[in-house]
């Protein structure tokens, strides 16, 4: 399979009064048409800005400080503005947590549509606006012909996601981010919308990030997973061979976490004390503090990735080798 | 047998929108406008026995924190009763009165909404239980400093706002602040939904602690079922306002009765459900404004018969403590044992 989107190497950081913060340092990862590529981390752990950069959204005090993030073979850092808005919305395609960022409340969900089409398109408005139709039918909005002519605050929460999904969607991307879409809604709408998802992806071949903290989202939709700490990827797998034997202790500790019918009632294994402040990152190994399996040499420099069988990577000393998490 | 701590009696909570005043005018030229009327909670009925965990889940809108606000006694009920300890709490004496409503505590989702931001973690934790007489003002700094420790926070940071802390730390603060009057119940509003899950299952794990050492019932609300298949023994959910289920824990998610109840099971992403088809329950939660008639999930329901339309569907009972109000599956159920 040939990759899409190839990101190597990539460190992005932002100028803040506390020093110069890394809040991605040092980033590969690849994804290839039609793969699912889930991006799990906790809140800090610099998944979202990762998948901004991939986007060229990244602003100041913010910037790209090295590596490349090359789309079908095309460089994409150091693209100028113009250059970027002509990928932007047409090849690779974004959905935000919340899709009020998306949608502007002050226009009809028409306006907005018809306007997206014909950024990259020269068509009429009638032909947009019935392109329009059709994406909303496809996200599974009834009557979209009276739809458009709604508001975004006419919608509820689930029916607002699908109209930015739509919109992500319009041009038929090569790439799709998705940070957190479905972090806010209940379980009934999430499962609504990720079927759509899942079925849309494979319909048009697209090669879709997803961005959660939720690895249980993940299991239930992604080929391969990439999990984020203090702005690295610790650890990088197909699904099955991450989550039924992680190799870096702070898989582990996630896997461990997340309550489930099999530990009811017994203590979750938890991860001790918090995600350190990258603005003042441990020496050596960034998960050393709180991590069970640290030594001595592990405090010395960062790990470099090790590759294992099967397109496996992990960032880890003393990795968990014959320990599997009980199911 | 033992007496339920407390119970909740045919409890309804109406929010009633009036007409405006632009709205009566209208009515004079014959608008026919009337009151908006939302029954957020509709006639529910539940015992809590002394130190059980009993989870309340639903979905945005199903009335599972108004339910949780009117047994903390924040806010009181439209129709039926609370009773703590078999007394109704409204119709209580003064004296009984505040200590029931010192015994029923109440933890928030977002604690940065409910710590007050200009009082130092020392106030937070020790104004009430020196106001309720249940330490002196000279001792205050000791029981705050006692109670810290209890919740895993060093004593060290009494001194602190709640601005310095971090979101797993402030939730501990807010389990501080609930647990300093000495409290018999816990009401739980989605106090973990804000956390990362490494933090969520430290928070889970002193809740279980907690529960062990001091001897507390729970009243859990959460919209995460893997939260609460972890930590109730007994699970109620709700739809639109109305406890559709009520079990055991473990028969809830392993013979789920309730249309609902199995949508939402199977919609839950597990960590072994790998690369799977999802599929979509049709339609959204309805407006409790206007909610259908009859069984309220019958519009979206696989199973749903002409008698599902008419009349509330009574709770019935199909197994050992286990109760559901639908018409069809218990039938469905007898027949196979039949």
């Amino acid at each position: 399979m040939t990759a899409v989107l190839d990101i190597s190497d990539l460190a992005v950081t932002f100028s803040t009064r506390d020093g110069l913060v890394k809040a991605v340092d040092g980033v590969t990862l690849s994804v290839a048409r039609g793969e699912v590529l889930g991006l799990v981390g906790e809140s800090g752990s610099g998944k979202s800005v990762t998948g901004l950069a991939v986007l060229g959204l990244i602003d100041a005090p913010g910037r790209i400080a090295a590596g490349s993030i090359r789309f079908q073979g095309r460089e994409l850092v150091g693209l100028s503005e113009a250059e970027l808005r002509k990928l932007r919305g047409r090849h690779v395609a974004m959905i935000f947590q919340d899709p009020m960022t998306t949608l502007n409340p002050v226009l009809r969900v028409d306006t907005q549509m018809i306007e997206a089409i014909q950024a990259h398109e020269k068509v009429s408005d009638k032909a947009a606006r019935d392109r329009a139709a059709q994406a909303l039918t496809k996200v599974g909005i009834p009557s979209p012909q009276e739809r458009l002519n709604s508001y975004p605050h006419q919608f509820s929460g689930g029916m607002r996601q699908r109209v930015a999904i739509a919109i992500a969607l319009l041009h038929g991307p090569a790439v799709l981010v998705a940070d957190e879409p479905t972090t806010a809604l209940d379980v009934t709408i999430q499962a609504q919308i990720l079927a759509e998802v899942q079925q849309l992806c494979s319909e048009m071949g697209t090669a879709l990030i997803w961005i959660t903290h939720d690895l249980a989202v993940v299991a239930g939709l992604a080929d391969r997973i990439a999990v984020m700490y203090a702005g690295r990827i610790v650890e990088e797998g197909p699904v099955d061979a991450v989550l039924d034997a992680p190799r870096h202790p702070y898989t582990a500790g996630l896997i461990g976490s997340v309550p489930s019918r099999n530990r009811r009632g017994e203590r979750l294994a938890q991860i001790p004390g918090m995600t350190p402040s990258l603005a003042r990152l441990p020496e050596g190994c960034s998960f050393g503090p709180r991590c069970p399996r640290v030594q001595a040499d592990c405090r010395v420099a960062q790990p470099s990735p090790t590759e294992g069988a099967g397109g496996r990577r992990w960032r880890c000393v003393h990795p968990v080798v014959d320990e599997p998490v009980p199911a | 047998m033992t007496a339920p701590i407390v119970t909740i009696e045919g409890v309804s909570k109406r929010f009633v929108k009036k007409v405006d005043l632009a709205g009566r005018i209208a009515n004079v030229m014959g608008a026919g406008l009337s009151d908006q009327v939302v029954r957020a909670v509709d006639g529910v009925d539940l015992a809590i026995m002394p130190g059980e965990v009993v989870g309340l889940v639903g979905e945005s809108g199903c009335g599972k924190s108004t339910l949780g606000r009117m047994v903390a006694g924040i806010m009181p009920p439209t129709e039926g009763r609370i009773r703590y300890r078999g007394e109704d709490v409204a119709t209580m004496a003064a004296g009984r009165r505040k200590e029931a409503d010192l015994a029923i505590q109440m933890i928030f989702q977002d604690p940065m909404a409910s710590l007050n931001p200009r009082m130092r973690v020392e106030e937070i934790v020790g104004e009430a239980p020196v106001v309720h007489g249940l330490v002196s003002a000279a001792g205050r700094r000791d029981y705050v400093a006692e109670t810290l420790t209890r919740v895993g926070l060093d004593p060290a940071v009494m001194g602190r706002f709640p601005h310095q802390f971090s979101g797993g730390q402030r939730a501990r603060i807010g389990i501080a602040r609930a647990l300093a009057v000495k409290p018999k119940v816990l009401v739980c509003d989605e106090a973990v939904a804000a956390l990362d899950v490494s933090i969520q299952a430290q928070v889970l794990n002193l809740f279980m602690d907690l529960r062990r050492d001091l001897d507390l019932t729970y009243l859990f609300v959460s919209h995460d079922l893997g939260v609460v298949e972890h930590i109730a023994d007994r699970v109620a959910v709700m739809y639109l306002g109305r406890i559709v289920e009520l079990a055991p824990a473990e028969a809830v998610f392993a013979r789920p009765m309730h249309p609902y109840t199995q949508a939402l099971l199977e919609e839950v992403p597990r960590l072994d459900a790998r690369k799977r088809a999802f599929s979509a329950l049709k339609g959204e939660i309805p407006s409790p404004l206007d909610p259908p008639e009859g069984c309220h999930f019958h519009p979206r329901c696989r199973l749903a018969l002409s008698a599902c339309r008419n009349g509330r569907p009574p709770l019935v009972t199909v197994g050992e403590g286990h109760t559901t109000a639908c018409k069809v599956t218990p039938a469905m159920l007898s027949a196979r044992v039949a």
